[in-house]
C-alpha cells in the first residue's frame, strides 16, 4: 500500500532546479507532486512521479544525488477535519511523521504524501482504520 | 633604537666571520649527535671537516618539513631530553604535528630575538604590551611573550578568543602596544570603532605576524588605530616569531642573521639566486641547540637583500612574502596544508574525494568553507540525516585542523574536476 517517491538533493546554485525538470521533461516523466525543503544551502526536492524508478535512474545518469524512498500516500476527503481525524490515528499509535505535503489527483479527494518514522506500523494503522492509500501502481495509472 | 648594536650593527666582515664560525660548529653538533643528518651527510659525501667557512653551506644538503614528518616526533633533536625545556609544535602536511624542542639556551635566543624586533617596532621597557597570539603549542604566544619580558616591558598575556576583554584592557591599562595578527588587529580595530573606544587608546606599536599581509593592511591598520605597524617573522621549525622583522623604515624585514642563516634558492632547481632575485627562504639555524636544522626550507618566497638599512642595522633584510612554493594556506594565523583536508575527509565513509576549499576574509577574518561531494549512496531524503553528517564533517575538519570550516555537502559531480594537477584551493584573499 505504499508508494515510490523520487528524492533529489540540490545545492543552491542558480538553475540546478530547472535542470531536474528538464530531465524529467526529457525523459516522458510525469510530475504529480512536488515539495522542496530548503535551507541556506541546499535542497530536497520530493516527488511523486508516473515512472518513479525510471525517473531515479535518469537523474542519477544526469548527475543528481537521487533515490527511491518509500511513503504512503494517503486519500483525504474534501470535508472539514479529514486530516485532523487521520493524523489522529496515527499520533494515538506513536508513529511520528517525518514530512508530509499535499497531491492532488482527483476532483472529489485530495491526498497527503507522508513519511513515518514506522512504515509497516502506519501501513497497518491505516488498513486497520479503513483509511484509503494510493501505491505506485495506482500513480502510474493516472 | 637598537636593542644589540654589536650584533645587529656588525660590519659584513666580521658578521661573515662569525656566521662561519658558527656554522663549523653547528655541522659538527648535528654530525654528531642527529643520526638523520650524519647518515644524509654521508649519503651527500659531505663531512664537517668539509665545512671551513658559512660559503661551503652550498655542500650541505637541504632540510624539509617531511624529514621533520618522517622523523616524528623527536627525531631531528640533537639535546638529550633533558636539556630540552619546551615543545612547541605547527601544522604538519598531514595528520602528524611538526614537533620542535628548546634547550634553555635557545629560550634566551628566542627571547633575545624578540626583543630585537620589538625594538625595531619603537617599544621599550616602558610599554604596555598586550599579546595577542595565542599561547600553548603555537609559537606566538609565548615567544612573543618571552620577548617582551626580556625587553622588560609590562606584558598582558591576552592570547586569543576575547575582543571585548581585550580592548576594555587595552583602554583600562592603557596599552601601547599589541601583538597579534594583522588581520585580527583590523578586526580590533573595528569592535573598537564599534564600542566608540577609537580616541580612548593609547597604542602606538603593533607587531603583526603569523600570517601573510600587504601593505595596504598596514596602511589600514596604521591610519585607523594610529600606530606604526611591524611585520614580525618566524616559523616554528626555525624558531618561532622574532626570525625577521622591519624597522621603522619599512624597507624589509631584518633577520636575526647572527643565529639564521638565509639563503634564497630557485625551488625548482635548488641552486641559490643572485640578491634581489624572487626565490625560495631557506634557513640554517646557527647557534639552535634544541633542533638544529641545516638548510631548511621554508617555502616561503621572497628575496634578500644585504645592504645596510638607514636604521643603521647591517642584517640581511627581505623583501615582503611573494607566495609560497607549496600549497600551505595560512588560516587566522594557524598553517593549514589541503593535504591534511584530504587525510581528513578518507576518514569520513561518506563523503568522496572530491572537495575544495574556499577562503574568504568577511571583516577582517578569515573564513573557511570546505564543499564535499557526498557519496550517492550516503544521501538521505531527510534534512536532518544531511545536517548530521554536515556535523560530523565539520567535527573531523575541526579536530584535524584546530580551525572551525564551514561545511557544505554538494551533490555529485558538481565541483568541478581539472585536467592535470587537481585544484582543490580557491583563496579569494589576496595576501600576495
Amino acid at each position: 500500500m505504499t508508494a515510490n517517491q523520487v528524492s533529489v538533493f540540490i545545492e543552491n546554485r542558480q538553475g540546478r532546479l530547472g535542470q531536474v525538470l528538464s530531465v524529467l521533461k526529457e525523459n516522458d516523466i510525469n510530475i504529480l507532486s512536488i515539495s522542496l525543503a530548503d535551507t541556506t544551502e541546499y535542497g530536497l526536492l520530493r516527488l511523486i512521479v508516473n515512472k518513479p524508478t525510471e525517473a531515479r535512474d535518469v537523474l542519477l545518469k544526469a548527475g543528481f544525488s537521487s533515490m527511491l524512498t518509500e511513503v504512503l500516500i494517503i486519500k483525504v476527503p474534501h470535508q472539514t477535519g479529514a486530516l485532523q481525524k487521520i493524523l489522529a490515528v496515527i499520533a494515538e499509535n506513536n508513529v511520528s511523521i517525518e514530512y508530509m505535503y499535499g497531491l492532488s489527483v482527483e476532483s472529489t479527494d485530495a491526498s497527503i504524501v507522508m513519511k513515518t518514522n514506522e512504515l509497516d506500523k502506519a501501513c497497518k494503522i491505516l488498513a486497520g482504520s479503513n483509511i484509503g492509500t494510493l501505491t505506485s501502481k495506482d500513480i502510474e495509472a493516472l | 633604537m637598537i636593542w644589540n648594536k654589536e650584533m645587529e650593527c656588525m660590519s659584513p666582515e666580521d658578521k661573515k666571520r662569525l656566521q662561519s664560525e658558527r656554522l663549523v660548529k653547528l655541522v659538527k653538533y648535528v654530525y654528531d649527535n642527529v643520526e638523520f643528518y650524519r647518515k644524509r651527510m654521508d649519503e651527500y659525501g659531505v663531512k664537517p671537516e668539509d665545512i671551513k667557512s658559512i660559503d661551503d653551506i652550498v655542500k650541505l644538503p637541504y632540510t624539509t618539513k617531511n624529514d621533520l614528518r618522517d622523523t616524528y616526533p623527536f627525531g631531528l633533536f640533537a639535546a638529550p631530553h633533558s636539556d630540552i625545556v619546551r615543545i612547541h609544535a605547527s601544522s604538519g602536511t598531514t595528520g602528524k604535528a611538526t614537533v620542535v624542542g628548546y634547550t634553555q639556551n635557545d629560550i634566551d635566543v628566542w627571547s633575545e630575538c624578540v626583543a630585537r624586533c620589538m625594538t625595531m617596532a619603537n617599544v621599550t621597557k616602558d610599554d604596555i604590551i598586550q599579546v595577542a597570539y595565542g599561547y600553548g603549542l603555537f609559537t606566538g604566544g609565548l615567544g612573543a611573550h618571552y620577548g617582551a619580558e626580556k625587553l622588560g616591558a609590562m606584558v598582558v598575556p591576552m592570547s586569543t578568543g576575547n575582543s571585548k576583554k581585550l580592548t576594555t584592557m587595552m583602554v583600562d591599562f592603557g596599552a601601547t602596544a599589541i601583538a597579534c595578527t594583522p588581520s585580527y588587529l583590523l578586526h580590533l580595530s573595528e569592535v573598537l570603532r564599534d564600542e566608540g573606544l577609537l580616541d580612548q587608546i593609547k597604542l602606538k606599536s603593533a607587531i603583526c605576524g603569523a600570517e601573510p599581509w600587504t601593505e595596504k593592511m598596514r596602511n589600514e591598520i596604521e591610519s585607523r588605530l594610529h600606530v606604526t605597524a611591524h611585520d614580525i617573522y618566524g616559523l616554528s621549525e626555525i624558531m618561532g616569531p622574532g626570525v625577521a622583522c622591519d624597522c621603522v623604515h619599512h624597507a624589509g624585514l631584518h633577520i636575526c642573521d647572527d643565529h639564521f642563516y638565509p639563503e634564497i634558492i630557485d625551488p625548482k632547481t635548488l641552486e641559490p639566486v643572485a640578491d634581489g632575485e624572487t626565490g625560495e627562504l631557506v634557513f640554517t639555524t646557527l647557534t639552535k641547540e634544541g633542533i638544529p636544522l641545516i638548510r631548511y626550507r621554508t617555502k616561503d618566497l621572497t628575496s634578500i637583500t644585504r645592504e645596510a638599512c638607514e636604521c643603521g642595522r647591517t642584517s640581511a633584510r627581505i623583501s615582503r612574502f611573494k607566495g609560497r612554493s607549496d600549497d600551505m594556506l595560512i588560516i587566522r594565523g594557524v598553517n593549514v596544508f589541503p593535504s591534511q583536508v584530504e587525510a581528513a575527509l578518507v576518514e569520513v565513509e561518506e563523503v568522496t574525494p572530491h572537495y575544495m576549499m574556499i577562503i574568504d576574509r568577511e571583516n577582517n577574518l578569515d573564513s573557511l568553507e570546505i564543499q564535499v561531494e557526498v557519496d550517492t549512496k550516503y544521501y538521505t531524503d531527510e534534512i536532518r540525516g544531511i545536517e548530521k553528517l554536515t556535523k560530523k564533517i565539520s567535527q573531523v575538519i575541526q579536530s584535524a585542523l584546530g580551525i572551525s570550516a564551514k561545511i557544505k555537502l554538494m551533490g555529485p559531480n558538481t565541483l568541478k574536476r581539472s585536467e592535470g594537477k587537481a585544484v582543490h584551493v580557491i583563496d579569494n584573499r589576496k595576501l600576495y
